[in-house]
């Protein structure tokens, strides 16, 4: 079965696995890390040199894509030959070749590699609009030593998130109302100073992580007639202080996961928390969305994981003024900073738990008969509370896609072992390669507790017919979820459009919303003259007590349609439509930003929303923090 | 594929219907055992679970909804939950179909016999046919046929097989059971026996719902059953019923199932069989009990010619897209599902306006004879007429029900009198000609008292009133309309709406008419308010359409063609109005304290024979039952009675001046109240 080997490989794996997060941007090899410091502000100023050299530099266009995910370095390609590879050296997959990703892809989208829809190759900064600057406010910003920047580059590139229709339009060149300027305060105080500025001056501000947002909570408002001041965290990206006996770190909350992980794993810590973004998204944006990480079973979402959040508002610093682990003082003012979706003010110091680094770590899957039946088996394992630190399902048709995504086989001998493998699955078990769905499983801890750990896991899947798959693919599915996104600007290159989005639910409704959603996607396509049949698929990435996560995927080919971004807006209000007339959430993490805001009210009832705008208008009145998401 | 309106303003002209095909003359051309031992594939739901009939029972019992409800209602008797399980394993024995394909092969081939003695021919709409093969597979099915006759279930379960679809499970009553070896038969044709009332039985309503829900949920089969609950037996088709139209969309409510997709199904004969005992059982004999040597005895019918039989499958409709936008799902994610709860406001209303527009379907795609029209023209000339002027008006009705847009089957460039003769000949049971003049047959009377002769004739003419009642739905609102037009103090708009809809309160019962519209209280919502003057926008645009009236700004002009036309549409509600009068005078004159809902059909009944004798008066449908019960009805809805309980006994008091105010109403002798409703 699954679990052998001796304990160093185990660790070495381990090893393997935080590397290859670690080793996601190795660049130069004199390339400064983040080091945690305990210094004040005021000493980083002047080291200015140092600043550039952080994973996410100011001008962040010189190494990731201005209209697509991640790297530039790094993409999906159709190579002459017809096969996918994956270029560059950052990621496992890199320059792997994947023979059967253009047969799938054709046949999924029934599109044709051959025929391409390419982006636009760079920014036409002629079509940006110029800046329009509030003079006093900018010369107050210089006076105090703050970077700032009027480049048309810069600007563009906080002007969006990664929604499909502020890709698909940057990939045609259409740039629409974008921030005016961009600052880069480098700790606390100077957040302090552009707040005060900006409300002296009454420019509107909207802070910026790490630039994830799935929710358009990036768009500027149209409507907004202030000079619009985009607010970069990146350069706040120290871990302030390490606390080992209460275990917990003060962090800048400029700071982008993998940086985060990789400074604390030297001294031999995690936070464990591990989004899929967490290459580039940022501890402010995880704090201002309510995100979530994929061991959350074990290191708790990012609600469980903030002891002590400082946030600058229009009105003054807000923080608690004490690290007890739990208090009864009131509505938890944390719960206004959570979610808060840029609303209220910048987070810029997190005080967070830590855990020291696993001693174990083990990788795992289990093949089911059907969706249902692996349904079923995470709901019982979730009614044990014996989830593992991760736990995912995923449906038929990821599955298929996984396969897809297989790599050239190297030898004879492991072509032949897949072949023996799949004959005992499909023949001798009777598993459906059309019906069968696959769990994949990540354990975490003390060896023995981990292997421990792992049976019990197993023999609850058993009595729902699952068979251990095999380390091997547990792995490979959550490697996916980071070339993931890199993979729908691959579709895009070829007519094929799509997206993400996720929801959560009770377990009893788990089965009714994954089905009804899907068709609801199938039939708005067929209706709005979408000519192929839509990718439409779902996998269950969380389990709770009462409920579960689930994330869809979505995608179909757009030849033959004039305006396909909207068809596919209708398509995925549709689908939320659905979602919630299912019992479904309106988000689990991804947030509400603009995008979901129209269903707010139905949400949390219009008193909760009095609420929410009663604290708006108390924090900031003059709404300087204006992207207007959420309300 | 489902439409999504179901309802819109027809033209007539323009609307092309199917075609039909003849799926006897198959049978009359080639071995009826091979037939019944053909290979039967039929294409299935495609998220079909496929299960045997004895897992469903095992699935429903063990089903946390029912669980639920046994142990409520152990709480509530304090009897043991084992117990009251072993009661629900008895209600599901005693309904459960055992769907087995060799009845069903048995019956392909006696029915086969049958149906080519009884019926010149069974014309179905292929593309009904192929439309629901396609509704088949994509989503669970409901099959609600119109319900006129016996035959009708075996009927739809014969077609469906013909068509190698999928064979439907079908709610049916009772008494079927009663007949020895029939009930198992049909149990194992694909019945399902329901109660006929269990009003206030919660654990045999839970069993029920989950059975149906069951079946519906994992595509085990079509489910099909009556909306009007029961056979017409005037003809006209029933005020729906709702229950089960509740519980086989819940499952959609609930998110238990993408969609639901109901068939709108019209069965129209040209001949019903049970046409002799209908009229009988209306006027007060007792319906036989089902018995199996009853059915044997109803052998002799075999030698008769029945005409053809029409079976018109409607458009598939979809249920959400009939809910977009009425019905709020996520009002049914706070509570768990498997608890019973009482459908909402919003849900009810729903259901009952999707029950009305199915049932208008049914009647829209009613294919008719040229003998209806010769039953409704009689009707107005009881003492029978002369048949040329009867082939005139025959022809002149059949351009006047064509511009209604009625579903007229007339034979290709069949001159009219040629198809009177033929329709006359086919009914020589009911209608002679002596003389060159058309008169309806008596049973020569046994003795001859009085009371006899009237029961005499009264049968023949309830028996032709059955044909003209199958296309009053062609005419009535139009006609509602013309009587409202006599009866409105002036022919302004408001008036006449006024009049209008009074005559659709008191009628509600009688008609197929747009429910919920006034008599409803709470919010009028916009929905609301345009279905109130739905039915009365209808009648006016097809008035209009064919000339009777022009509609100006404020009034309602009748113009000169339009007199014969409206005169003719009135005299066909006349008998309707005269009974309803009868009924109310009833209650004036002669109902006493103490009146049980029992005693009204008798004593109002000897009530009418007494007028009809003394006043001359041709209303023989006021000794009609169905048309007592339905003013019952009215009156109770319109407050004019009460029920009052004393002790066990419900009895009905009269408001002797609300029923005088009525009857003066519908008696055109008072103008009626200032219309509420302004918005036309």
């Amino acid at each position: 079965m699954a679990s052998s080997g001796s304990s160093s490989e185990r660790q070495q794996i381990a090893q393997k696995r935080l590397r290859i997060i670690a080793g996601h941007l190795q660049k130069d090899e004199d390339r400064e890390t983040t080091r945690i410091f305990a210094n004040d502000c005021k000493a980083k100023v002047t080291d200015t040199n140092r600043i550039t050299a952080n994973t996410v530099p100011r001008r962040r266009q010189e190494i990731m894509k201005w209209n697509g995910w991640g790297y530039s370095d790094s993409r999906f390609l159709f190579n002459k030959k017809g096969q996918a590879e994956f270029t560059g050296r950052r990621y496992r997959l890199s320059g792997v070749i994947m023979p059967y990703l253009k047969d799938w892809f054709e046949g999924t989208f029934g599109a044709n590699v051959l025929h391409r829809t390419p982006a636009t190759a760079a920014v036409n900064t002629s079509a940006v609009q110029p800046p329009s600057v509030n003079e006093a406010f900018v010369q107050e910003l210089n006076a105090a030593g703050i970077l700032l920047s009027l480049d048309p580059e810069d600007r563009v590139f906080r002007c969006h998130g990664h929604c499909l229709h502020e890709i698909f339009a940057l990939r045609e060149g259409k740039i629409g109302r974008v921030p005016d300027m961009v600052v880069w305060p480098n700790c606390h105080d100077d957040v302090m100073k552009i707040v005060e500025l900006a409300c002296q001056h009454n420019v509107c501000l909207m802070p910026y992580g790490g630039g994830t947002s799935v929710s358009s909570a990036l768009e500027c408002p149209p409507e907004e007639t202030r000079s619009i001041v985009s607010l970069d965290t990146s350069q706040m990206n120290r871990i302030l202080w390490i606390d080992e006996k209460n275990l917990t770190a003060h962090i800048e909350a400029g700071i982008i996961g993998q940086d985060l992980e990789r400074t604390l794993n030297e001294s031999g810590y995690c936070t464990g928390h591990e989004p899929d973004s967490m290459e580039f998204s940022s501890l402010g944006g995880w704090v201002a969305t309510r995100a979530s990480g994929m061991k959350k079973n074990i290191y708790g979402n990012i609600e469980d994981l903030v002891v002590r959040v400082r946030m600058v508002t229009p009105r003054g610093v807000i923080e608690k003024s004490c690290q007890g682990p739990r208090t009864s003082t009131g509505p938890d003012i944390h719960h206004f900073i959570l979610g808060s979706e840029g609303t209220l003010g910048v987070v810029t110091e997190v005080t967070m738990k830590i855990r020291p680094l696993p001693e174990y770590q083990k990788y795992g899957s289990v093949v089911f008969l059907n969706f249902e039946q692996g349904v079923a088996c995470l709901r019982e394992v979730a009614k044990h509370r014996c989830a593992p630190a991760s736990i995912r399902l995923m449906d038929n048709a990821q599955f298929q896609f996984g396969l897809a995504l297989k790599p050239q086989v190297s030898s004879i001998f492991t072509s032949l072992l897949d072949g023996l493998k799949k004959f005992y699955i499909t023949k001798f078990k009777g598993f459906d390669p059309q019906c069968l769905c696959v769990a994949t499983l990540l354990f975490e801890g003390p060896r023995n507790s981990v292997l421990q750990h792992e049976k019990q896991v197993y023999d609850i899947a058993a009595k729902f017919g699952g068979l251990a798959a095999g380390e091997d693919n547990g792995q490979r599915g959550y490697m996916l979820t980071f070339v993931i996104a890199y993979l729908r600007d691959l579709g895009m290159d070829h007519s094929v459009i799509g997206e993400s989005f996720e929801t959560s639910v009770p377990w009893d409704r788990v089965l009714d919303l994954c089905r009804n959603v899907k068709e609801r996607i199938v039939t708005e396509c067929r209706e709005r003259g979408v000519q192929y049949s839509p990718l439409t698929s779902c996998r269950v990435t969380q389990t709770y007590d009462a409920g579960a996560c689930v994330y869809f995927y979505f995608a179909f080919n757009y030849r033959g349609l004039s305006d396909p971004v909207h068809i596919y807006d209708q398509v995925e209000h549709a689908a939320r439509e659905e979602i919630l007339a299912n019992g479904g959430s309106l988000s689990h993490h991804h947030g509400v930003g603009k995008l979901r805001k129209q269903w707010l009210k139905e949400s949390i009832s219009n008193v909760g929303i009095g609420m929410l705008k009663s604290v708006k208008e108390y924090v900031d009145p003059k709404n300087i923090f204006g992207n207007r998401n959420l309300l | 594929m489902a439409s999504k309106t179901l309802y819109s303003q027809r033209d007539p002209a323009l609307k092309k219907r199917d075609d039909f095909e003849d799926i006897l003359e198959e049978r009359r051309n080639f071995s009826d055992l091979r037939y019944a031992l053909r290979c039967y594939t039929p294409v299935l739901y495609k998220g079909m679970t496929p299960c045997k009939p004895s897992m469903l029972k095992t699935i429903v019992l063990q089903s946390e909804q029912l669980h639920y409800v046994v142990n409520q209602v152990s709480k509530e008797t304090g009897e043991a939950t084992d117990i009251i399980q072993e009661e629900a394993v008895v209600i599901l024995e005693e309904m459960a179909q055992r769907l087995q394909l060799s009845t069903i092969r048995f019956f392909a081939f006696t029915l086969s016999k049958a149906f080519k003695a009884l019926f010149q021919s069974i014309r179905v709409n292929e593309e009904g046919i192929q439309r629901l093969q396609q509704a088949i597979q994509e989503h669970p099915v409901v099959l609600l046929p119109s319900h006129r006759s016996y035959l009708d279930f075996l009927l739809m379960s014969y077609i469906l097989y013909t068509y190698d679809l999928a064979l439907p499970v079908i709610a049916a009553g009772m008494d079927f059971l009663g007949m020895k070896f029939v009930g198992e038969m049909l149990r194992m044709s694909g019945a399902f026996f329901i109660r006929r009332s269990f009003g206030g039985d919660k654990l045999y309503w839970a069993v029920f719902s989950e059975y149906v829900k069951t079946m519906l949920r994992n595509g085990y089969a079509p489910i099909e059953f009556f909306l009007e609950g029961t056979r017409s037996r005037t003809c006209k088709s029933l005020t729906p019923k709702l229950g089960l139209l509740n519980i086989v969309m819940d499952p959609f409510f609930k998110g238990e199932v993408f969609d639901v997709n109901v068939v709108p199904i019209s069965i129209s004969y040209e001949r019903v069989l049970e046409e002799a005992l209908y009229a009988r059982e209306l006027l007060g004999v007792p319906k036989p009990k089902e018995s199996t040597s009853g059915l044997l005895k109803a052998r002799r019918i075999l030698s008769e010619d029945y005409g053809s039989i029409h079976v018109y499958f409607g458009q598939p409709v979809s249920v959400r897209s009939l809910a977009q936008g009425r019905i709020n799902r996520s009002q049914y994610n706070l509570v768990p599902r498997h608890i019973p709860a009482k459908p909402s406001e919003d849900a009810l209303d729903f259901v009952s306006d999707t029950a009305y527009r199915l049932v208008r379907k049914q009647e829209e795609n009613m294919v008719l004879r040229p003998w209806v029209l010769i039953a409704a023209i009689l009707m107005q000339n009881l003492d029978g007429m002369d048949s040329a002027l009867l082939t005139e008006q025959t022809a002149w009705l059949r351009g006047l029900a064509r511009a209604f847009g009625a579903f007229l089957d007339w034979p290709d460039n069949e001159p009219a009198a040629k198809a009177v003769s033929s329709s006359l000949a086919l009914h020589r049971d009911l209608v002679r000609t002596e003389g060159g003049r058309v008169l309806l047959t008596e049973q020569p009377p046994e003795s001859s008292s009085p009371e006899e002769a009237l029961f005499n004739r009264a049968v023949a003419a309830l028996s032709c009133a059955s044909y003209r009642n199958q296309i009053l739905h062609v005419f009535l609102r139009p006609a509602l309309a013309a009587v409202a037009m006599d009866a409105a103090a002036t022919s302004r708009k408001d008036d006449v709406y006024g009049s209008f809809a009074l005559l659709r309160d008191v009628f509600s019962n009688e008609f197929i008419l747009c429910p919920g519209a006034a008599s409803r209280t709470g919010v009028v919502t916009l929905a609301r308010r345009e279905r109130d003057t739905r039915d009365f926008e209808e009648a006016c645009y097809l008035l209009m359409k064919c000339g009777a009236v022009q509609i100006l700004k404020q009034d309602i002009v009748v113009t000169e063609r339009g007199r014969p036309v409206l005169s003719f549409l009135s005299g066909m509600l006349e008998p309707f109005l005269q009974g309803y009068q009868v009924v109310c005078r009833y209650f004036r004159e002669e109902a006493n304290e103490g009146l049980t809902e029992k005693q009204y059909v008798p004593a109002v009944r000897s009530f009418a024979v007494k007028r009809i004798l003394s006043d001359g008066l041709k209303c023989y449908e006021a000794l009609s039952s169905d048309l007592q019960k339905n003013a019952l009805a009215a009156l109770l809805r319109m407050n004019a009675l009460k029920k009052v309980k004393v002790v066990d006994l419900v009895t009905l008091k009269v408001n002797k001046t609300a029923v005088k105010t009525l009857e003066d109403a519908l008696g055109c002798k008072v103008p009626v109240q200032k219309p509420v409703l302004a918005r036309l």
